[in-house]
Parts: structure tokens; sequence; C-alpha cells
């Protein structure tokens, strides 16, 4: 069964419609690439999946219940996410902001008990932050702060990890190293993982799906193979677009093609 | 911020705060030395002690000192909450219009010539907040951004109306500016009666509120994502911090900078966990609310200075020089 669904799901912001109609769903165990152009919703689908924004007509189901009919706490007990725009401007320590992850378990006043203070141990450890576990966040470089926040999501025990942008700061390593962390989380601990991101590149190499989203619809849904295809993404980018072969993984390899001028030759 | 050393400070600071209670009891028109402070405080019936100073420390000075004590705890923790709610390094107690509210109550009665000075101030932050808090909420849904601004217009609203006040009542107005510069010039062991446990009780919950502060610092969407009812957290917060910073205001008028100054300060000393963070930020503001009436009471006596002018006078430099020193929002 899904884990996480979204059934014909219309996202709108006041009247305007945003999104309309998407039908999406993500198992246990892999992860789901949201991609498309900027401004197309990647953001809003995933702060629908997160239960922030109520969809307009349509349903969001956690593990087959009503995401609407849960609390805020007991979402949170089974849906991480990990922001985009996540601040990180006051001086708390890094174990201190991830130690926050067992608030939907918690509570506002039960003090950590010592299971929590495990579990804290071992993704500070997962998440390689446990030198850094007294350092303020103020002080930490991007990718750093990156991964106090994707430790954050996954001190919660969630069963669903939802990423918005994870790499968009973040340098050739740091991408490949948060990227191959959640991949890990998936293949190996039955995490359900759904990204959004705007690198199609990383999206074809690390997800085991990817979904498409242009003008407000869901455009394609499938293997990186199948989506990923030069007639897609020249449609829904409005551009055209080469793929090639990953020379050694054989996955879909992106790259931008010139744009015409005006009078159709090629510059 | 250093782990291991936080206990230290705040053992240091625990211990400065009593030094400072002693030396205030002393000070004054009559001077007494901290021997005979602490003779008079726990040995007051020995007959070996003079009446008049047992009657200056215990009758005159310390109720005083306590409520400087009590009214500087419960306005730095406020507005400890406050910069966590609001996310904004600028925020203090009257943020969303207690001093407003709380001045137009004032300052009606001592026009009308009503009396009830202490009770119409708190009547007024607290009904000045709510309406803040009714404007700002839509849907079961109070955004943090709606509170500053709501609060904003409605404070500068009271401001307007206490001036055009002054402008035609015909009292005069020595006993309105008096207020509204802050003092504790005659203030007894009735108003500590009445603040002391409204302020107790405000700071011990918004204490118990650290971790859901400690979100909030993150913004509306993560603190969801942890799970945070942000309608049910925003309410207790601004419940609590007003009910403080209205016993607070109500008892000695409106006293600024502290409530801005303090968590600054206990950011630094003990890094931004408001578990850590808020009880020093309360001994921090009781601190400076104390030294600050000490100076206020002797720098041009038997001129009593309003010690609101001196919190600031005092505090902001030491605010611009927190500032030059590095970012005091970042420690």
């Amino acid at each position: 069964m899904a884990k996480l669904s979204a059934e014909t799901v219309t996202l709108a912001y006041d009247s305007r419609k945003i999104l309309r109609e998407i039908d999406l769903w993500a198992q246990a165990g892999e992860v789901l690439a949201l991609v498309g152009p900027n401004g197309v919703g990647k953001t809003t689908l995933l702060r629908a999946l997160a239960r922030q924004l109520r969809p307009q007509q349509g349903a969001v189901l956690v593990d087959g219940r009503d995401a609407w009919r849960l609390s805020t706490r007991e979402a949170a007990q089974q849906v991480g996410l990990v922001p985009q725009q996540a601040g990180g401007d006051w001086p708390l320590a890094v174990e201190e902001v991830v130690a926050l992850g067992r608030m939907p378990h918690r509570g506002w006043f039960l003090p950590l008990s010592h299971r929590d203070r495990q579990i804290i141990d071992r993704v500070l450890g997962q998440t390689d932050l446990a030198d850094l576990r007294h350092r303020p966040v103020t002080t930490l470089s991007g990718g750093e702060r990156q991964r106090v926040l994707i430790a954050r999501a996954l001190v919660q025990e969630p069963q669903v990890l939802l990423l918005d942008e994870p790499t968009a700061n973040l340098d050739l390593r740091y991408q490949g190293m948060t990227l191959s962390l959640v991949q890990q989380l998936a293949h190996g601990h039955g995490l359900t993982v759904i990204i959004s991101i705007h690198d199609l590149n990383l999206a074809a190499l690390y997800a085991d799906r990817v979904a498409l989203l242009a003008e407000g619809r869901l455009l394609a849904k499938g293997s990186p193979c199948v989506v990923l295809t030069a007639e897609h993404l020249s449609h829904a980018y409005g551009v055209p677009v080469v793929v090639a072969r990953h020379p050694v993984y054989n996955t879909p390899l992106i790259a931008p093609s010139l744009i015409p001028k005006p009078n159709g030759d090629f510059p | 911020m250093n782990h291991s050393s936080v206990p230290l400070i705040f053992a240091a600071t625990i211990a400065l705060l009593l030094g400072a209670l002693v030396i205030s009891l002393g000070m004054g028109a009559v001077t007494i030395l901290p021997g005979q402070v602490l003779a008079v405080l726990f040995r007051h019936s020995d007959p070996n002690l003079s009446r008049t100073t047992v009657a200056i420390v215990w009758d005159l000075r310390l109720a005083r000192t306590l409520l400087a004590l009590v009214i500087g705890a419960g306005l730095a923790a406020s507005g400890s909450a406050y910069q966590a709610l609001f996310r904004n390094p600028l925020a203090d107690p009257y943020i969303i219009g207690a001093s407003g509210g709380a001045a137009l109550g004032a300052t009606l009665s001592i026009i009308l010539n009503l009396n009830v000075v202490m009770p119409a101030a708190f009547v007024g932050a607290l009904l000045a907040v709510a309406l803040v808090y009714l404007i700002a909420q839509a849907g079961g849904h109070v955004s943090a951004v709606n509170l500053v601004l709501a609060g904003a217009a409605l404070s500068t609203l009271l401001s307007a109306a206490v001036s055009l006040l002054m402008f035609l009542g015909d009292r005069d107005l020595h006993e309105v500016f008096a207020w509204l510069l802050g003092g504790l010039s005659g203030r007894s062991w009735p108003h500590l009666q009445v603040a002391a446990p409204l302020v107790a009780l405000g700071v011990i919950v918004l204490w118990a509120m650290s971790r859901p502060l400690d979100a909030l610092t993150f913004g509306e969407e993560t603190a969801q994502a942890l799970g945070l009812n942000l309608f049910r957290a925003r309410t207790v917060v601004v419940v609590a911090a007003t009910l403080t910073t209205a016993a607070a205001v109500a008892s000695a008028g409106i006293i600024g900078f502290v409530g801005l100054l303090a968590p600054h300060i206990a950011r630094r000393l003990v890094g931004g966990a408001h578990r850590l963070q808020l009880p020093m930020s309360a001994l921090a503001g009781g601190l400076l609310v104390v030294l600050a009436d000490d100076l206020a009471r002797t720098i041009m006596a038997p001129l009593e200075l309003p010690v609101g002018v001196l919190t600031a006078l005092l505090g902001a430099p030491f605010f611009l020089w927190l500032l030059k020193r590095g970012q005091p929002w970042q420690s």
C-alpha cells in the first residue's frame, strides 16, 4: 500500500489555482523526485503532502488515512519535513536543534527519555554531526546546516521524509552526500522519501521514480528513463533539451541545448 | 557558549543579584552597611537593632527593591518569549500594545482623578492586547506578522489618545509624565503582593513553553512540521507574556529597554535554548532594574529620577556596545 498519496488533489492559494487534479503516491523504500520548471508548484505540492496546505479538492492520505483527520502532532509522528527556507539564525546548539525532532513524541513539556537520547545520538552519528553537536548552528556552513535539518527530521522517526530542494545551496560533494544519505534511508531502512529538486541529473541518478510537473498538471510519472525524455522536458521547460546516457549508470543525462535565435538559426 | 560553564554562569549571576539586593537595601538617604542589612533581614526581631534601621530596610526599601527585581524579571522573560515568537530581535514586551493600553488606562485614571492607576493600567494593557489578538486572528489562525502590525497600529492610536487627553485635561501633567516614564517611587508591599504572583506565574508558564519557543524560532512551517499546534502555542505564549507585562507595567509604569536588552545578554551568556535563556534573561532583567532603581534614587538625591529613563540611559549604550562587538542576534 502507498505510504503517502495525493488523490486528485487541487491546490490553490486563495482562488488562484496552482495545481489541478494531481494523483501521486509513494511507497515505503522508494525515493520519489518532484521536478518541473520554476513556479510550477513543487513546493506547494510538498506543503500539501506535509499537511501544511489544505487541498481545495481531493485528499492527502498518510498510510491510507486522511492527513487532515490527523492532528498536527499525529501527522508529525509520521511525516518529517525539511523545508527550504528553514531559519537556523537562532543561536541553538546542533544537539538542541536535532532534539526538537522528538517534540511530536514528547509534546511540549515531557523531558527527553533515555530512548530519545539514544535516537538523537544514533542520528547525529548517521549524519556525521557527532563532532559538531555543541556548536551553535549559526556558525555552521550551508552544507552542515542542511545536515542538521535532515537530522532533526530523522529524529522524528517518520515513515515519510519530505525534502524541499535539499541540494539547492550545496556544492557537488554535499549534493551527493545528502542524496546518498536519503537514498540509503529509503533503500536500507524502508523510509518513503519525496524530494523536490531542480537538478534533473541528480533526480535521474538518485530517484527511483520521477514526477514531472508542468502547467499546473502532472505531465509524467514513472522511472527516470521514462519521464526524463527530451520530448517531455522540452515540453515542460519550453526549451530544446538533449538527453544522453550516464556513462557509468546508464541513467538519463540531461544537457541544455542551445536556444535558436528568433530567425531559427543556432548561434 | 561552552556547555560546562552554564551552571557557573547561573551561579555567578545569582550571586551578583543577591549582592545587588543587599547593597540596594543599604542605599538611600540613610546608608546602612551590608552587615546590618543582613542582620535586619535574618534577625529583625533582635532587640539590639535600632527600630529605625529595621523600619527603613523592612518597611521602606525591601518591598521596592523586590518589586524592581520582579518587574525586571517579568519584562525580560516576556521580551524573550516575544523575540522567539516573532523571530525578531527587536521585539519587546510592549510590541503588541501592552504599554499603549496601560498608558491610556493610567492616564484616564490620573486625569479623571479616579485614584485607580494600577488596576486601570492593568486592565488597559489586557484589553489592548486582547483587541490586537482578535484583529490579528482570522479563521483559527494567528499570523505573527498580523500581530506585530496590529500591535503597532493600535499602539500608535492609543498613544495619540493619551496625548490628546494630556492636551485637553486640565490637571497637572507631572503625574502623568512620571507614570509614563516608569518609576518605583512610593511603591510598597501592596504593589508587590499584586505583581509578584502574576509575574511568577507568567514566567513559569513561559519557561514551561521553552520547547515550543525553540521550535517557533525556525518559523511557522518548521514548527508545524515538528507537530506544534501554532494557534494553541501562540495563544499560551501571548496570554502568559501579557499577564506578566501588564502586572509589571501596572505597578511601575512603562520601563523601557529591559525587555529588549536582557534577552540579548542572556543569549550571549547561555545560548539560545529557552530552557536556559529564559531564566537567565529573567535574572539579568531583574538585576538591571534593581541597579537602575538604585541609581534613580541616589544619583540626584533627594530628587528621584524615573527608573525608565535610567534603564534607557544605561541600556542603550550597553546594547550598542554589544552590537559593535558582534551580532548579538547570532551570538
